[in-house]
């Protein structure tokens, strides 16, 4: 799957969590733009799990902040 | 020469991160209700009853399940090693720190959970954290219960392993997560038996099969088991009969046991090697003579304690009930283990309801994020063996006043 492809899926899944429709783009981030709390990040982590079928160890979680470096860690995992 | 002196940088303040926290203790205790976190028991009745700013208080909210912490053979017991053997080892367990009683506390414990090996921790917070961070290394994956507790989180935070977190007793979630490890790597399965907080116990039968199938290694912790669940009251793996497949169990001397302590049981043949590479073990002074002659007594009379455990349930079940026909909305629909989780509508009413019940003269836990799952605010309480029928009758009476008077029922 292409960045593109991941992209969008991404998107797709992030969509019922953003409950004030902020704005995506590459640099938007979970906690500050997003304001998704703990509990929030641990069912869209989960979410996005079962979507690409990898596993975002809470380690990986550590260095993602945006959704530019969510697509670039997704597709990593992919391999 | 003072010319030549830097500037001095402005200092950040290393505590500003605390600030949220502060405020919202600020705010809470300005609306005049007590300190909720500051309680102070003046003189201690019994297992069950105590003096808190000079009232008779019953206590609700303390994990002594089995009320030992009075029993006159557990007193005798420490009295005489305090005489014998002194206050304390002012030393690690695997240099001066070894003594008779620590030896038989661990044969007390090789007998009771009838395991081959046993290491006893100063706390139940340091086995989880020295047994987690020792055996799950760099490259290893632990895949854990969302909602563990806080000795098992610090555990995997002091480690070098890929931490895997799945939904609270969700078994095909846990499931999913292990089917996606890369080939190869070592896995460790940590579950609780009954988690603390909603006192919900969970499905170990089909989490521990499917770890197996999955080839984990399987660690439970059983603190909040110990004495009461199972037919031995060895916890909920026995209760479920997959004791034999657990291959860690942790526990802990500060619940049922009624004094201080923490300890690993495992049949692993290798298990001995942990007493030389596990730091929370190794970097620590052992517990005082006093306390293992107080848990080795304790252990050994918590194996012949039937009648005490069926009271426990039958108090369990006696609250649980009232409770809930009362209108309180409780952690779970029937109840799982000696705790009940009342869930309060917010912090503010909660501190409300904590001390309206302690001006009853009861006292229970008062649980707030980020210890409770979901944001909840709870007052927990965990029911004593050595509570009378008479005392829950009056329990009830508390909750129902102290409840109106809230407007929370």
């Amino acid at each position: 799957m292409d960045r593109a492809a991941i992209a969008a899926r991404i998107a797709e899944v992030i969509e019922p969590f953003n409950k004030n429709d902020v704005k995506i783009d590459e640099t938007t981030s979970f906690a500050g733009d997003l304001e998704w709390d703990s509990l929030t990040v641990m069912d869209f982590v989960a979410a996005i799990e079962d979507e690409f079928d990898i596993i975002i160890s809470m380690n990986q979680q550590a260095e993602i902040e945006t959704y530019g470096q969510l697509i670039d860690a997704v597709a990593t995992l992919q391999g | 020469m003072n010319d030549m002196t830097p500037p001095e940088a402005a200092q950040a303040d290393l505590f500003s991160k605390f600030d949220p926290l502060i405020e919202t203790r600020r705010s809470l205790l300005a609306t005049g209700v007590t300190d909720p976190f500051s309680l102070v028991m003046e003189k201690v009745l019994s297992p069950t009853t105590a003096i808190c700013s000079g009232r008779e208080t019953i206590l609700l909210g303390t994990y002594n399940y089995m009320g030992m912490t009075f029993d006159p053979d557990v007193i005798a017991a420490g009295k005489q090693a305090l005489d014998e053997f002194g206050a304390g080892t002012t030393g690690s367990r695997v240099l001066n720190g070894t003594y008779a009683g620590h030896r038989a506390v661990e044969d007390a414990l090789k007998e009771f959970y009838g395991m081959d090996h046993a290491m006893v921790f100063s706390t139940g917070y340091q086995a989880n954290l020295g047994i987690i961070s020792t055996i799950a290394g760099k490259g290893d994956y632990i895949v854990l219960d969302i909602d563990s507790h806080a000795s098992i989180w610090d555990g995997c935070k002091m480690g070098d392993a890929e931490v895997v977190p799945f939904k609270h007793n969700d078994i095909e979630a846990m499931e999913k997560r292990l089917k996606r490890i890369p080939a190869g790597a070592g896995k460790l399965v940590v579950l609780e038996g009954v988690y603390s907080m909603l006192g919900d116990i969970a499905p170990l039968k089909e989490m521990i099969r499917i770890a197996k199938e999955n080839g984990a290694m399987v660690l439970v912790d059983e603190a909040h088991s110990m004495g009461f669940i199972g037919p031995n009251g060895r916890g909920v793996a026995e209760d479920q009969g997959v004791l034999d497949d657990v291959d860690f169990v942790i526990g802990t001397f500060s619940k049922s046991v009624g004094t201080v302590g923490g300890f690993c049981v495992s049949n692993h043949p290798k298990f001995e090697i942990m007493r030389l590479v596990c730091r929370p073990y190794v970097f620590t002074a052992s517990l005082p003579p006093s306390v293992v002659a107080t848990a080795a007594t304790s252990i050994r009379k918590l194996m012949h304690a039937g009648n005490k455990r069926a009271h426990l349930w039958e108090n369990s079940r006696t609250l649980h009930g009232a409770l809930t026909q009362l209108g309180f909305k409780l952690g779970t629909a029937e109840p799982q283990s000696a705790i009940i989780a009342v869930i309060m509508p917010d912090l503010e009413r909660g501190a409300m309801m904590w001390e309206a019940l302690l001006r009853e003269g009861l006292y229970v836990n008062l649980a707030r994020p980020p210890a409770t799952p979901a944001g909840m605010t709870l007052l927990r309480c965990s029911l004593c063996a050595e509570h009378t029928a008479e005392q829950v009758g009056i329990i009830t009476g508390m909750f129902e006043r102290a409840g109106k008077a809230v407007g929370i029922i």
